[in-house]
């Protein structure tokens, strides 16, 4: 019993412990640069292993939804389907359109993944598993984030092709949208910490009343912001039901119609690390970070509780996704400037006030009303019966 | 209530989630090299020709009258037709196919061939693992791959056989009894010739009849 005590410590922080472990071969000039590459090594690894299962994992919970098995021929339960996928995605003939324009055309998905992989930078891992403490850490993720749109328009106007370059407009309209409410919704979080780094938000929500812990989720504002957030992310990850920048009914695969191989395989590589590092953003902010559920589950290590965390999100992005169908265009507009953004701005209000009031019943009466009362009202204002009229051409217009 | 939409549909997806990992019927999917589905009598998808006994060559229905060739819509049938002749499976003699080529990369299974055949001969094939690794020469089936027998034909599609099988036997019976006819005629000539012979007390010896059909 003992032993274990004294083990379960030293089995939360392994992974410091290995890397300083392996940086004291390396000259102390060579440290910090060491330090750097192991760090980035270490995530690199980790999130695409995590991409590669999440692709197998979507394909057969999808497949699950409706009523069927799934991918289940290479190798057991069809376990190595992503190792199958990665083969073939690099074998295939790389396809350049004879007018693009090349440099551009080739930039467009290293960037794309180069930014998606920058946020991971400050986010806490575990305890102690940080790559960057950064004091302005969110500030910093939400920056980085946006580079994504500047890959994507530039893979939507170097193509030179219409669909690529619809689909490019849509997703630039869509992401600059919904930005701003992905934004707002976790400006509460800051208010109430006080605190632009990352660290510091995850270790404010690592303490316990009795068994309880104290993430931001459980208080109304927090709930509020957290599923705003979500819907936020769902549609910055260009994901269901949000998907109209590849909606392939109507533009073929969007932005990335004239890409193929490996290039395509960077462009899907890129959307799901994006969708891990703004999942990973949520559970920093609102669910905890890497601190356990309930106070008797602290022993278990803290990466463990961030991965789980990040795999619940992950399930819930794909059962959404076998759920919903895709939005029109005007309906998505819509959702984002006349309820989200109203509802975020509300909710950093209820906010304040959660802040200025004095603990008690009272206050969560009056934030919960704060929260529910505008929710049912843009929601029905979003639901108002449009008029919808012919409209009539003439040759001077 | 906002939202009550969303929350109905998520459950069902929920409920299909968890039920196929609960109850097989759920899942309609038939795992195709293990599992297989019955096929349907009228199954069809390329011609194939019909030969009667043990023997493809000898027993081939086919007697190259090309009117297939002909009526083929895409023209993937090419018909070479013998100079000689060879007895077919009624024992008259007639001519066969010297070449007999279906390209079934262009074939489209409309299945006309089969319909204007008067002898039988050609058939629809119910057999669908076909693929090759050359896809000129391995889709291209010549004489030999095309012949299968009639006991296959009968397996695959029992009604539409017994039914051409009935025919055919009329058929043969008809001619069974026009040769027992012509037999007898002859038989009957001869005992006739034979009794003239006599009556005319040996004058002549016996001739054969003129135009004797065999």
């Amino acid at each position: 019993m003992t032993l274990l005590a004294l083990w379960i410590p030293q089995l939360d922080q392994i992974f410091v412990i290995a890397a300083h472990w392996l940086l004291s071969y390396l000259p102390a000039a060579l440290q910090p640069l060491g330090s750097a590459i192991l760090s980035v090594a270490a995530i690199i690894v980790a999130f695409a292993t995590l991409f590669a299962l999440t692709t197998l994992l979507e394909r057969k919970g999808l497949g699950r939804m409706q009523n069927r098995y799934g991918p289940n021929r290479v190798g057991p339960c069809g376990l190595f389907q992503p190792l199958a996928d990665g083969v073939k995605s690099l074998t295939k003939e790389d396809i350049v359109p004879i007018r693009a324009d090349r440099a551009v055309h080739f930039m467009a998905p290293i960037l794309l993944v180069t930014a998606c992989f920058l946020g991971y930078a400050v986010l806490p891992i575990g305890r102690n598993m940080v790559m960057v403490d950064m004091n302005a850490g969110v500030l910093f993720f939400f920056a980085v984030g946006s580079l994504m749109e500047l890959a994507v328009f530039m893979a939507g106007w170097s193509s030179r092709s219409k669909y690529s370059l619809l689909g490019a407009m849509r997703a630039i309209a869509q992401m600059i949208s919904y930005e701003v409410p992905l934004v707002l919704a976790s400006i509460v979080v800051l208010m109430q910490a006080g605190s632009l780094s990352t660290v510091t938000i995850v270790n404010m929500q690592a303490s316990y009343s009795g068994i309880w812990p104290h993430w931001f989720v459980f208080t109304p504002w927090g709930l509020a912001g957290f599923v705003l957030f979500m819907i936020a992310a769902t549609a910055e990850a260009n994901r269901s039901p949000f998907d109209l920048p590849e909606g392939e009914s109507e533009i073929i695969a969007g932005y990335y119609t004239e890409y193929s191989g490996f290039k395509f395989a960077l462009f899907f590589l890129g959307e799901y690390i994006g969708m891990f590092a703004t999942s990973g953003l949520a559970i920093t902010l609102f669910l905890g970070g890497w601190s356990a559920p309930f106070s008797f589950l602290a022993w278990v290590p803290s990466y463990f509780w961030f991965f789980a965390k990040l795999l619940t999100l992950i399930a819930v992005f794909i059962w959404v996704r076998g759920t919903l169908p895709r939005l029109r265009m005007d309906q998505l507009m819509n959702l984002a400037w006349q309820f989200m953004l109203p509802m975020t701005i509300f909710n950093v209000i209820t906010a304040g006030i959660w802040h200025f009031m004095p603990g008690g019943p009272l206050r969560w009466l009056v934030c919960s009303t704060m929260v529910v009362a505008p929710c049912i009202l843009f929601a029905s204002g979003l639901k108002r019966k449009k008029k919808f009229q012919v409209r009539t051409y003439h040759f001077s217009q | 209530m906002v939202g009550e939409g969303i929350l109905k549909g998520l459950t069902e997806t929920a409920r299909n989630f968890f039920g196929s990992y609960v109850s097989k019927d759920r899942l309609t999917t038939v795992q195709y090299p293990e599992q297989r589905e019955p096929q349907i009598e009228a199954t069809r998808d390329f011609p194939f020709l019909v030969y009667d006994g043990a023997d493809w060559q000898q027993g081939m229905r086919c007697v190259a009258c090309q009117i297939c060739e002909k009526e083929c819509p895409p023209k993937c049938i090419f018909i070479e037709k013998s100079k000689d002749k060879k007895p077919d499976a009624f024992g008259k003699s007639q001519f066969y196919p010297a070449t007999f080529n279906i390209d079934i990369s262009v074939c489209m299974s409309c299945q006309i061939c089969v319909e204007v055949c008067p002898f039988d001969a050609i058939k629809m094939d119910v057999d669908y693992h076909l693929s090759t690794e050359n896809r000129f020469g391995g889709l291209l089936l010549n004489k030999q791959r095309l012949s299968k027998s009639n006991e296959y034909y009968d397996a695959i599609h029992p009604t539409e056989a017994a039914a051409v099988d009935a025919q055919r036997a009329e058929e043969q019976a008809k001619l069974d009894a026009k040769a027992k006819a012509a037999a007898d005629a002859k038989a009957a000539a001869e005992a006739k010739a034979a009794a003239a012979d006599a009556s005319l007390g040996q004058k002549a010896p016996a001739q054969p009849a003129a135009g004797d059909p065999q």
